[in-house]
């Protein structure tokens, strides 16, 4: 499915030159400089708070510690060591990326102090993939007054796509009303009648996701919606629950952790329904680290067992295609600046979201205000590392629109289908879409 | 008769301008008024960011101090505040996005709100002492964010509810946010703690600190101990309250993971780390709770340390001087300050860390023996 | 029925591990009259010590050991080194002592295990009991939580009741001073209190841990809820520890069954002040109501 028409290559590169070249129209006029776009010669100016002649620096708020730190920790070193490799090879225009990401421990207060010393304090350019939810939210609009671009949040809330409030902030991963309306779809297509239960995170996470496979199946096939606190990890009533309004498919909107805790749950009530798990939570290699204990158990003797079959979606390709060349890719930067951490879906999600933003700094130009990047996400960003078109335009800061349906196997994913393409309304089309992802490039870096 | 819980504050003004002391409540105002110029100053003088720590400290000293005279007057204790301040929060985000209520109006009745919930816990709680007063109180820190997602359609569930402060317009366009922020919650604070300071001064001051010292004496004296405890209850409910609206006026959003039990925790932390009873340990307290967090993830940052395991390290480091202030300042900071400023000692019946009444299985005389054979 | 039923179990198996940790505070709190807030933490250390030694032996029982005893001796180092410190000062110094403890520890594992969820064997099967076709919704590994907890309470109930050092204990806990005059070492009572809190901490560590998953942070609302039990128990009685956790296991059971997750810590706050409206110093206190 993801192979490449050397005909729609040369259509989309075409593109690519084209927005390329209005987006060096619109940002040289915009910043009033001369050759504030992709003029070659250029020499390097300060162009932007944060923006020297030799460094770009960002910053960031992560759960580095606490309640949702368990693999979430991963992504902003895996971003860096991706940034690390771009500066080790010659860096954006020259520039080298200094990633400042601080710990807000989950914690929107902290979260407010933190991104106000970046801002105020340490003048980073941009605030690049914030993570959560409510952390960001308290964060935003601040943001947004200083006009600092907020760019690919770690969420899938849909309430980053707000053009007219939020105009400087972006969403990057496939929202989670689009993945439930996806697995919505998969599940009308593929198990007509069977009775579903829903066990999902009681957030906007959740709740988007439960609204999402809403739109798709029909009421009467839901026998039963049970959610869980992150907090509690004691959720044997709630499955108990799905057991006995005898769901045969069981989806679950749930972070890794929790798939875990529910699996092994389910163990103990004898239950074994069709797992149907959304992305956020069906990496099968966090889940082998998670359920390790359990495959080894001598008496149970489960090995992959645990995580055999589990139907899931995805928009990054998977680890597990070590001929895919973005997997290529990112397994030599794995290797040579992350070989502490396991090349797991949190690490490729960190290298996925650093290769976008790099993306999106080539296309803002040589010396780019901090207007030139939003204008340049604005004007939108080619499709790269992940599987489908990003919607990003001047009217709309969604950013993945699709995934695949994958299941695992032997503790990997394997592919399923094609690429589906939906957007976040009740009635939107969910289309299969056929334009084939590019191949990652040679050099490892997006061309300007 | 240098007995005000502010002693420190005082004490300096005392010896600053002997002119002030005609009557506690006009010297309290004074202090208020000097405070106030300083800050002003200090917010002017100093950059944005400054103003942004200025505005969180005072969003915290405000909660802590309605904790401090809770615990440090009355005796009674409260793991819990945080709950109290959600419930301000939560109002005053609410009259803000459906009333369009003034600024004033918001922060007076998100703070009576929360006297009002205050007032029903402190009711239920009444007879409660000691560690069972502490597990009711954790408890209702954990249960609050049922309410926020049960009821998402109004507050917002996971993901909370807006709350921005506008520049008002005579001040300018270019007048930064960020200083009025400040402004506003120092000005609420400074208000705020000479209300309380005059009210621990006052009779009702005086009855709390019978209570804890010896309830069944004070009721002999004619006090309503159950009273007495409950509007303590109420009173710290209320700081809390007001403290609430201040923090997410600093925030710009209310939500459930803003008002955990962590922050319970820490406004408990603040209060003893400060020196229990006294309105500037308050201050202290919640400077402390500000400025090291911030300090020390600085710090660790700039040797590099932000990998996923060092950025354990500011966590480590944070413990250990909650650990190590506690050893040094064992009546907290303002304790601390006022023995090195060479301060009379506290007088023995006022003083601000005398444990509340029934922590203890023995009783306070026995207690105050054992210290001196010690 | 059958949901009733699992929803019991469910409590039971629950309600053991917040019976554990209130057996472990409720044996600090008789000695020392202070309530440690870093129990769960220590737990969490201990576990990961334990998980250390299950990965280089491969062996559970060797790290089950392992764990009871490094509680053992962390929690006597703890009481020594730290909070004798604040024994004689304001009583809310040794609270907040122990919140500095918590603090500390979850950034010492954050250190040197990361933030990580770790997964965490389990000695007997997962894999739930089942009579003919009906399935129980305990496995044996509940069956084994228990059976552990309920051994653990009744040997501390006999070491206090019948043995010389618990003779001793018993009389440091009731007053202090007179033990002192009556030539019981104090110091190390209070140091074996901790020592034995800390083995119980450990314990509730091991056998919780496998269903909630590993981290620095896994052991909080543990202990939250393991305080909670020791409340409604009354914190003087080990027993009531243990009916405190049972009861409260059950009811957040049910809530969580039949209402939905987000009322669990409603119907917490609800028994514990529903308990505690009853009986001011919770169930099996000893201690006289207070009268207002």
């Amino acid at each position: 499915m993801i192979r490449s028409h050397p005909a729609r290559m040369a259509a989309i590169a075409g593109l690519v030159v084209l927005s390329l070249a209005a987006a060096a129209c619109s940002s040289s006029s915009s910043s009033g400089k001369p050759g504030g776009g992709g003029g070659g010669k250029t020499p390097l100016t300060a162009s932007a708070p944060g923006i020297t002649t030799s460094t770009i620096t960002i910053g960031s708020h992560q759960p580095l510690t606490g309640i949702a730190a368990p693999g979430y920790d991963e992504i902003a070193p895996a971003s860096n060591a991706y940034f690390q490799y771009v500066n080790a090879h010659g860096g954006i225009y020259g520039r080298k990326i200094v990633y400042k990401y601080l710990n807000d421990q989950y914690n929107p207060s902290i979260t407010s102090t933190v991104v106000h010393q970046l801002i105020l304090q340490d003048n980073v350019y941009a605030i690049f993939n914030g993570l959560g939810t409510p952390t960001h939210l308290a964060v935003a609009p601040f943001i947004n007054s200083e006009k600092v671009p907020d760019v690919f949040v770690a969420s899938g809330c849909e309430c980053w796509n707000a053009p007219s409030t939020l105009p400087d902030t972006f969403g990057w991963q496939l929202d989670y009303v689009r993945e439930g309306k996806i697995l919505g779809n998969y599940i009308k297509e593929h198990f007509k009648g069977k009775k579903v239960g829903v066990f999902y995170q009681d957030d906007e996470f959740g709740q988007d996701g439960l609204k999402g496979l809403t739109y798709e199946l029909p009421k009467s096939q839901i026998v039963s919606k049970q959610n869980y606190d992150p907090t509690n990890t004691k959720i044997g009533p709630q499955i108990a629950a799905l057991k006995a309004a005898g769901a045969q498919i069981v989806v679950s909107f749930t972070v890794p952790a929790f798939t875990a805790i529910m699996k092994l749950t389910m163990l103990g009530l004898k239950f074994n329904p069709q797992l149907v798990v959304s992305d956020v939570g069906s990496d099968p290699i966090t889940l082998a680290g998670l359920l390790a204990s359990f495959a080894k158990n001598k008496t149970a003797g489960f090995g992959n067992s645990l995580t055999q079959g589990i139907i899931t979606d995805a928009y990054l390709p998977s680890t597990g295609q070590t001929s895919n060349s973005w997997i290529q890719l990112f397994n030599k930067i794995h290797q040579q600046y992350l070989s502490k951490l396991p090349l797991d879906g949190n690490v490729l999600y960190g290298l996925s979201v650093g290769y976008t933003f790099v993306q999106a700094m080539f296309k803002a130009g040589r010396n780019p205000t901090r207007q030139d990047l939003i204008d340049a996400i604005n004007g939108g960003i080619p499709q790269g590392v992940v599987v489908a078109p990003y919607a990003y335009s001047s009217t709309d800061h969604n950013g993945i629109t699709g995934a695949y349906m994958a299941v695992v196997k032997n503790g990997a994913l394997v592919p399923t289908g094609g690429v589906l393409v939906t957007d976040d309304t009740p009635t939107g089309a969910i289309t299969a879409d056929s334009t084939p992802q590019p191949d990652a490039p040679a050099s490892g870096i997006p061309s300007p | 008769m240098n007995s005000s819980p502010d002693q420190i504050f005082i004490g300096a003004a005392n010896r600053l301008a002997p002119w002030v002391r005609r009557t506690t409540g006009r010297r309290h105002v004074a202090l208020a008024v000097a405070g106030a110029v300083v800050l002003g100053l200090a917010s002017i003088l100093l950059d944005q960011y400054r103003d942004y720590q200025m505005a969180e400290v005072a969003a915290s000293a405000v909660a802590v101090a309605g904790l401090t005279v809770l615990i440090g007057l009355s005796g009674q204790i409260s793991i819990g505040n945080g709950a109290f301040m959600a419930v301000g929060g939560y109002v005053a985000a609410l009259l803000f996005m459906h009333l369009q209520w003034p600024l004033i109006a918001i922060l007076v009745v998100s703070t009576l709100a929360a006297a009002a919930v205050g007032a029903i816990f402190g009711v239920a709680a009444a007879r409660l002492r000691g560690p069972y007063l502490a597990g009711a109180t954790l408890m209702l820190a954990v249960a609050l964010p049922f309410f926020a997602t049960r009821f998402s359609g109004l507050l917002g569930g996971d993901q909370g509810l807006g709350f921005f402060v506008t520049v008002p317009g005579f001040l300018g366009a270019t007048f930064s946010p960020l200083r009025w922020q400040a402004w506003v919650n120092c000005g609420a604070a400074l208000v705020a703690m000479v209300l309380l300071a005059n009210l621990v001064r006052s009779r009702i001051g005086r009855s709390w600190r019978a209570v804890r010292d010896d309830e069944v004496a004070a009721a002999l004296a004619g006090i309503n101990v159950a009273r007495m405890q409950i509007l303590a209850f109420i009173i710290s409910a209320a700081y809390a309250g007001l403290g609430g609206v201040l923090l997410a006026v600093v925030v710009g959003t209310v939500s459930p993971s803003l008002f955990t039990l962590s922050l319970s925790i820490q406004l408990l932390t603040a209060a003893v780390l400060g020196g229990l009873g006294s309105l500037s340990g308050a201050i202290w307290g919640s400077i402390l709770l500000v400025i090291v967090p911030t300090y020390l993830t600085n710090v660790a940052t700039s040797h590099g340390l932000t990998q996923a395991t060092s950025s354990s390290i500011p966590i480590l480091a944070y413990g250990l001087v909650l650990i190590l202030v506690m050893l040094a300042f064992p009546r907290g900071i303002a304790g601390g300050i006022s023995r090195l400023i060479g301060q009379a000692p506290l007088s023995d019946s006022e003083s601000p860390t005398a444990p509340p009444t029934s922590w203890r299985r023995r009783s306070p005389a026995a207690d105050r023996k054992e210290k001196g054979r010690t | 029925m059958v949901e009733f039923l699992e929803f019991t179990l469910q409590g039971i198996s629950a309600g053991m591990i917040y019976a554990a940790i209130a057996l472990s505070l409720v044996l600090i709190w008789r000695g020392t009259r202070v309530l440690n807030y870093s129990q769960g933490a220590l737990a969490m250390l201990t576990s990961f010590i334990a998980l250390e030694i299950e990965y280089r032996t491969g062996n559970y029982w060797f790290a089950f050991v392992g764990a009871l005893i490094s509680g053992l001796i962390i929690g006597g180092a703890v009481e020594r080194l730290v909070t004798r410190q604040v024994i004689n000062k304001p009583p809310l110094n040794a609270v907040i002592v122990t919140i500095g403890l918590l603090i500390g520890i979850e950034g010492l594992a954050g250190v040197f295990f990361g933030g990580n969820n770790r997964s965490f064997p389990t000695p007997f099967s997962p894999v739930g009991l089942s009579i003919g076709s009906v399935a129980l919704g305990i496995t044996r590994n509940d069956i084994f939580i228990a059976g552990a907890v309920l051994l653990a309470a009744g040997l501390l109930a006999v070491v206090f009741q019948y043995t010389s050092i618990g003779l001793r204990l018993r009389a440091t806990a009731f007053n202090l001073p007179v033990a002192r005059l009556l030539g019981v070492r104090v110091g190390g009572m209070l140091t074996l209190g901790w020592a034995l809190a800390g083995l119980l901490g450990a314990l509730a560590g091991m056998l919780v841990s496998p269903s909630t998953l590993l981290s620095p942070n896994s052991m909080d609302t543990i202990f939250v809820l393991g305080f909670t039990a020791a409340v409604i128990g009354g914190l003087e009685s080990p027993g009531g520890a243990v009916v405190g956790g049972l009861i409260l296991g059950i009811v957040l059971s049910y809530a969580g069954g039949y209402l939905g997750s987000e009322v669990v810590n409603l119907f917490g706050l609800a028994a514990l002040l529903l308990v505690l409206m009853l009986r001011p110093t919770g169930l099996f206190s000893s201690a006289p109501a207070r009268r207002v």
